[in-house]
C-alpha cells in the first residue's frame, strides 16, 4: 500500500515522533545490555528493578497511544480503557495460570489453586485452549477487539457521542470490575491470578526474561505508534479529525461517522489488550482493581498531560506521570492524591494542549522575541 | 379466627385436665428445692425440670444462683439458702419467701454441687421460664423459641403462661408456639388438626417450614391438610414478599435519589459534568460528624435534634465548596464538557485525600437519633427500619424543595432563564457569572444534604463519593438530563429493579444487569426517559 520512502516519510514526519522512535529503538538495546552485560556495581549498571519499573512504564505507554488515537483524533473520551487492559491483560494471565501447572499449593495438574480453593471439578470451557500461547496471544487482542465492537456498534450507531458516551464507558467498567469481584465468575475472584513461575518455558523471574520483556515493550510501543500513525495520516485519519471537530458535518457530507467511530475504537481496544499483556508478566499479577473506573480515568490524564493528539505527547505524558507516581507514593505518599488532582486542575485549565503542544508555543515566541530584538 | 376459637376450645380442655392435677403438683416450688439437696445429679435434673415447669416467678432466682454456684444449705437447719459473699461472711436470702435470712459465716454452709450437665439443663430451662418474664418482647421471644425447639418439655410452662396473659401480641405468639408443638408432638390427630388450622393464619417463614415438612411425611394423616395450609401460606408469603421488595426498593431508590439530586441540577440544568459531586456529599456526611461531636460535647441532652442542624450546616459547608470549585476552576471550561469532567475529577481526588489528612482513612462513627432507630415489624417477617421510612420521606420534601424554588421563585426564574438563553439573559440584567455559582452552590448544597442523610444508612468514609457517583450519573442519564421528574422517576425504579433482581441473582449481579441495562437503554433512548424536547436539545 505505501511505498517505502513514504511509509517511513509518514512515521518520520515529526520531531517528536523521531525523537521517540529513536529513543525507544536505543532504549530497547541498551537497557537489556546495560543490565545483563555491564557487572553489578559498574555505574553504567541498570539495576533489575529499574528493568521491570521502565517495562511497566513503556506498558501505560501503549496504553496512553491506544487512548490518544481515538479521544485526540476522533473525540471519543473513553472512561473505561482499563477494561480493555485488563481483559488483556487476563488473556495473557490466564496463559500464564496453565504454566504453573502442578507447581501451585495444592499441586492439582488440572486446576489453577483458586479453583481448587473453590472446589471446582474440572476447568470451565473459557479457559480451554489457554495452554498454548499462540491462542492465548490471539485472545490478547480478540477479546477487547470484540467487546469494543459490540460496545462500539451499539453506542456509535445510536449516536451516543461526548458526555454520555464517557459516562456509559465508565459504567461499562464498573459493571466488569464488579463482575470479576465474582469467585464464580472463575478469573480468581478478588485476588485475580498471580503466582506466575514461566512464560514460554522461560523462569518468569530470570533478569534475561524481564530484560526481553523490557525489550518487546519497547518495541510494542514503536509498532503501536507506527500503527497509530499510519492511521491518522491516512485519509480515513483525515475524515476522523473531521468528525472530531464537526460530527453532525462529516455526516452531512455522507461518511458513515459510525463505521468510522467503531473502527479506530477496535483498533484502540486491540492496542491496549497489548499493553494489558505485557504488564501482567512484568507486574506478576493480574487483579479486577485495573478494571476500576478510577484507574480509567487516570489514563485520560496521562494523555491530557502529554498533549492529546499528537501520539508521542501521550507517550510522554504516560511516562512522566507514572514516574511522578511512583516518586510520590515512595516519598510522599500522602501527597500523591493532591498531585494527581492538582495535575488534573491545571493541565485542564492551564495547558489544554498538554506538555507537547504548550512547548513549542513557548518555543516561537521565545524565536520571535528574539527575532524582534535583533538589530 | 374460627380455626382459632375451636383450637382454643381444645385448649381449654386440656388446661381444665392439668388444672384439676394441680393439687398434686401444689407445693412443687418446695419439693423441688427440697430435692435439689439429694447427692444423685439424676433427681437433681428431674427436680430442677420439675422447678422449671412449676411457673412460680421465685424459681428464676434459685436456677440462676445454683448455676453461679451460689446456692447453699445450711447446716444449722438443713434449709436451702441463696448466698452472696460480702467480705468474709455471707449474706443469706431466703429461696422460698425472697427475704433477708441474716448473715452466717462460711463455716455454717453448704454448697450445693452442680456440673456443666446441670448448667446446660438450667439454661435450657431459664430460657422458657422468659415466658413468664414481666418484659412482654421476652415474653415474645421465649413464646418464639418454645417454637422453632418444639420441644414438649416447654408445653406445660406455656400453657400456663397462655392462661395469665393479657397482652394480644403476645397471646397470638404463643397459642403459635403451642401449636406448633402440639403439630409437631401430640398424638392425637384430632387436637393435631385443630392446631394445624390455626397455624395456617400465622404467615411466616417457619410456619411454613413446619407445615411443609408435615406434608413432607407421606405417614402422616395430615399431609393432605398441611399440604393445603402450605398453599395458603404461599400465597400470602408471595404477597409480603412483593410488598416488602417494594418497600426496600423504594428505601434504596431514595438513597439514589439523593444522591443524584443535586446532580440533577449541576449536569441537568447547567450541563457541567461535576465527577467531584460525590465528594460534595461526603463532605455533608463528615460534616453531620462534626456537628454531632460539637452535640456530644456541649449538649448531649440535645443529641436527638443534631441532624436538625446538621442539615443547614451540611448545605452551608458543601455549598460553599461548589461555589468556590465553580468561580474557581469550572468557570473557565464552560462549553467544554470534557475538559470539566477531567478537571472536577482532580479536585474530588483532592478533596478525599484533605479528608483523609484531616478525619483519617478509617470510617467515622456517626450516631443515629433515637427517633430514627428502632423498626417496625409486619406478623409476617417484613422489617420497615425507621431510618429507611425517615430517609423516603426526606428525599421527597428535598425534591419538592428544589421543584419549588425552579419554579415559583425569582432566582429559579433566572436560573431558567440563563440556561435557556445566556446572552438574552444578561442584556436583560441578569448577572449571569452570579446565576451560576449560585446554580452550582445549590446543587452542591443538596448533594451536602443528601449526605447527612447517606450517613446514617452508609459508612461515613472518604471514599463514601466514590461510591455513589457511578449511580448517581446513571439515575440522571436513565431519567433525562434536565428534569428533576426524570430524576424522580429515574431513582426509584432503578431502585426497584435492582431489588426484584436480587433475589434471583445476588446483590453484585443485580447491579451488573441493571448497569448493561441502562448502558442498552441510552443506545435506545440516548436522552434518557424523559427527554427534553424542543430548542433545548439543540445546543
Amino acid at each position: 500500500m505505501f511505498q517505502n520512502n513514504t511509509f517511513l516519510s509518514t512515521i518520520l514526519a515529526e520531531t517528536g515522533g523521531r525523537v521517540l522512535l529513536g529513543t525507544l529503538l536505543v532504549a530497547a538495546v541498551l537497557v537489556p545490555a546495560l543490565n545483563l552485560v555491564v557487572p553489578e556495581g559498574s555505574f553504567f549498571h541498570v539495576p533489575n528493578y529499574l528493568v521491570t519499573l521502565l517495562g511497566k512504564y513503556l506498558a501505560f505507554a501503549l496504553l496512553a497511544l491506544s487512548v490518544d488515537l481515538i479521544w485526540g483524533y476522533a473525540g471519543i473520551l473513553s472512561l473505561g480503557h482499563g477494561a480493555f487492559f485488563a481483559l488483556g491483560g487476563y488473556a495473557m494471565g490466564m496463559y500464564l495460570m496453565r504454566q504453573i501447572g502442578d507447581r501451585g499449593v495444592y499441586g492439582n495438574p488440572d486446576l489453577p489453586d483458586f479453583m481448587v480453593f473453590l472446589n471446582w471439578q474440572e476447568l470451565p470451557w473459557y479457559w480451554m485452549g489457554f495452554d498454548s500461547f499462540p491462542f492465548a496471544m490471539v485472545m490478547v487482542v480478540a477479546v477487547p477487539g470484540l467487546l469494543a465492537l459490540v460496545f462500539g456498534w451499539f453506542a456509535f450507531r445510536s449516536r451516543v457521542t461526548g458526555v454520555y458516551l464517557s459516562i456509559i464507558t465508565q459504567a461499562m467498567t464498573y459493571a466488569l470490575l464488579l463482575a470479576f469481584f465474582r469467585n464464580d465468575m472463575g478469573f480468581g475472584g478478588n485476588n485475580g491470578l498471580t503466582d506466575f513461575k514461566e512464560i514460554l518455558g522461560f523462569d518468569i523471574q530470570s533478569d534475561g526474561t524481564r530484560a526481553a520483556l523490557f525489550a518487546l515493550s519497547a518495541l510494542a510501543v514503536v509498532g503501536g505508534y507506527i500503527i497509530c500513525k499510519l492511521i491518522v495520516a491516512s485519509r480515513l485519519g483525515r475524515v476522523l479529525i473531521g468528525i472530531r471537530d464537526a460530527e453532525s458535518r462529516a455526516r452531512f457530507l455522507g461518511y458513515r461517522v459510525e463505521y468510522y467511530k467503531l473502527f479506530v475504537f477496535v483498533v484502540s481496544a486491540m492496542l491496549a489488550g497489548v499493553a494489558g499483556a505485557l504488564y501482567v508478566p512484568q507486574v506478576g499479577i493480574i487483579n479486577p482493581s485495573e478494571f476500576a473506573p478510577a484507574a480509567s480515568i487516570e489514563i485520560i490524564i496521562w494523555v491530557a498531560i502529554g498533549g492529546r493528539g499528537s501520539l508521542y505527547g501521550a507517550v510522554l505524558g504516560a511516562i512522566l506521570v507514572n514516574y511522578a507516581k511512583s516518586y510520590f507514593t515512595g516519598a510522599l505518599p500522602e501527597l500523591w492524591l493532591f498531585a494527581l488532582g492538582g495535575m488534573f486542575i491545571a493541565v485542564t485549565v492551564f495547558l489544554p494542549k498538554g506538555i507537547v503542544g504548550t512547548l513549542p508555543a513557548f518555543d516561537k515566541r521565545f524565536l520571535r522575541g528574539r527575532a524582534e530584538n535583533a538589530p | 379466627m374460627v380455626f382459632i376459637n375451636r383450637f382454643a376450645a381444645v385448649l381449654l380442655l386440656l388446661l381444665t385436665m392439668t388444672l384439676s392435677a394441680a393439687p398434686a403438683m401444689a407445693g412443687s416450688l418446695e419439693d423441688g428445692v427440697s430435692q435439689l439437696v439429694t447427692k444423685s445429679f439424676k433427681t437433681k435434673i428431674k427436680a430442677i425440670q420439675m422447678l422449671g415447669q412449676s411457673g412460680d416467678e421465685r424459681v428464676v432466682p434459685i436456677l440462676t444462683a445454683l448455676s453461679a454456684g451460689k446456692l447453699f444449705q445450711l447446716k444449722a437447719d438443713d434449709s436451702t439458702v441463696i448466698a452472696e459473699p460480702k467480705g468474709s461472711i455471707y449474706e443469706l436470702v431466703d429461696v422460698l419467701s425472697g427475704d433477708r435470712a441474716g448473715e452466717v459465716e462460711k463455716s455454717a454452709l453448704k454448697k450445693i454441687p452442680v456440673n456443666n450437665r446441670l448448667r446446660g439443663i438450667i439454661s435450657d430451662i431459664l430460657g422458657s421460664l422468659n415466658l413468664i418474664s414481666p418484659d412482654p418482647e421476652k415474653r415474645i421471644e421465649a413464646a418464639d423459641a418454645v417454637f422453632s425447639s418444639r420441644s414438649i418439655a416447654a408445653i406445660a410452662l406455656l400453657e400456663k403462661a397462655l392462661m395469665r396473659e393479657t397482652t394480644t401480641a403476645v397471646t397470638t405468639r404463643m397459642q403459635r408456639a403451642l401449636a406448633g408443638v402440639t403439630v409437631n408432638t401430640s398424638n392425637d390427630t384430632e387436637i393435631r388438626q385443630a392446631a394445624l388450622e390455626s397455624l395456617a393464619d400465622f404467615v411466616d417463614p417457619d410456619v411454613r417450614g413446619l407445615l411443609s415438612s408435615v406434608a413432607a411425611n407421606p405417614n402422616d394423616p395430615l399431609a393432605d391438610l398441611a399440604q393445603e395450609a402450605l398453599r395458603k401460606i404461599d400465597g400470602k408469603l408471595a404477597f409480603w414478599n412483593f410488598v416488602g421488595n417494594i418497600f426496600y426498593g423504594v428505601s434504596l431508590g431514595s438513597v439514589l435519589l439523593l444522591a443524584a439530586v443535586g446532580l440533577a441540577i449541576t449536569f441537568g440544568v447547567m450541563g457541567v459534568i461535576n465527577m467531584a459531586h460525590g465528594e460534595l456529599v461526603m463532605l455533608g456526611a463528615y460534616t453531620t460528624f462534626v456537628v454531632q461531636e460539637a452535640f456530644r460535647a456541649w449538649m448531649p441532652g440535645a443529641f436527638d435534634y443534631s441532624l436538625f442542624v446538621a442539615i443547614p450546616a451540611a448545605f452551608l459547608v458543601s455549598g460553599s465548596f461548589g461555589v468556590i470549585i465553580e468561580r474557581g476552576v469550572i468557570r473557565f471550561l464552560y462549553g467544554r464538557p470534557l475538559e470539566t469532567l477531567l478537571a472536577t475529577w482532580g479536585i474530588s481526588l483532592v478533596l478525599q485525600q484533605l479528608i483523609r489528612t484531616f478525619f483519617g482513612p478509617t470510617n467515622r462513627d456517626v450516631g443515629t437519633p433515637s427517633w430514627m432507630s428502632g423498626s417496625f415489624e409486619t406478623a409476617t417477617g417484613l422489617v420497615l427500619t425507621y431510618n429507611r421510612i425517615s430517609i423516603i420521606v426526606f428525599s421527597l420534601m428535598v425534591i419538592a424543595v428544589i421543584a419549588l424554588i425552579l419554579r415559583k421563585t425569582s432566582f429559579g426564574l433566572q436560573m431558567r432563564a440563563v440556561t435557556q438563553n445566556r446572552r438574552m439573559a444578561s442584556s436583560m440584567g441578569i448577572r449571569t457569572g452570579w446565576v451560576d455559582a449560585m446554580t452550582f452552590g445549590l446543587g452542591a448544597g443538596v448533594a451536602g444534604v443528601a449526605g447527612v442523610a447517606l450517613s446514617q444508612v452508609d459508612n461515613v468514609s472518604p471514599n463514601l463519593g466514590q461510591a455513589y457517583i457511578i449511580d448517581s450519573f446513571m439515575v440522571v442519564v436513565f431519567g433525562g438530563v434536565g428534569n428533576l421528574w426524570g430524576t424522580l422517576v429515574g431513582a426509584f425504579s432503578l431502585g426497584i429493579v435492582n431489588k426484584f433482581l436480587e433475589p434471583y441473582a445476588g446483590a453484585v449481579l443485580a447491579k451488573i444487569i441493571v448497569l448493561v441495562a441502562i448502558i442498552l437503554f441510552i443506545q435506545k433512548r440516548p436522552r434518557g426517559l424523559f427527554a427534553l424536547k424542543g430548542r433545548a436539545v439543540e445546543n
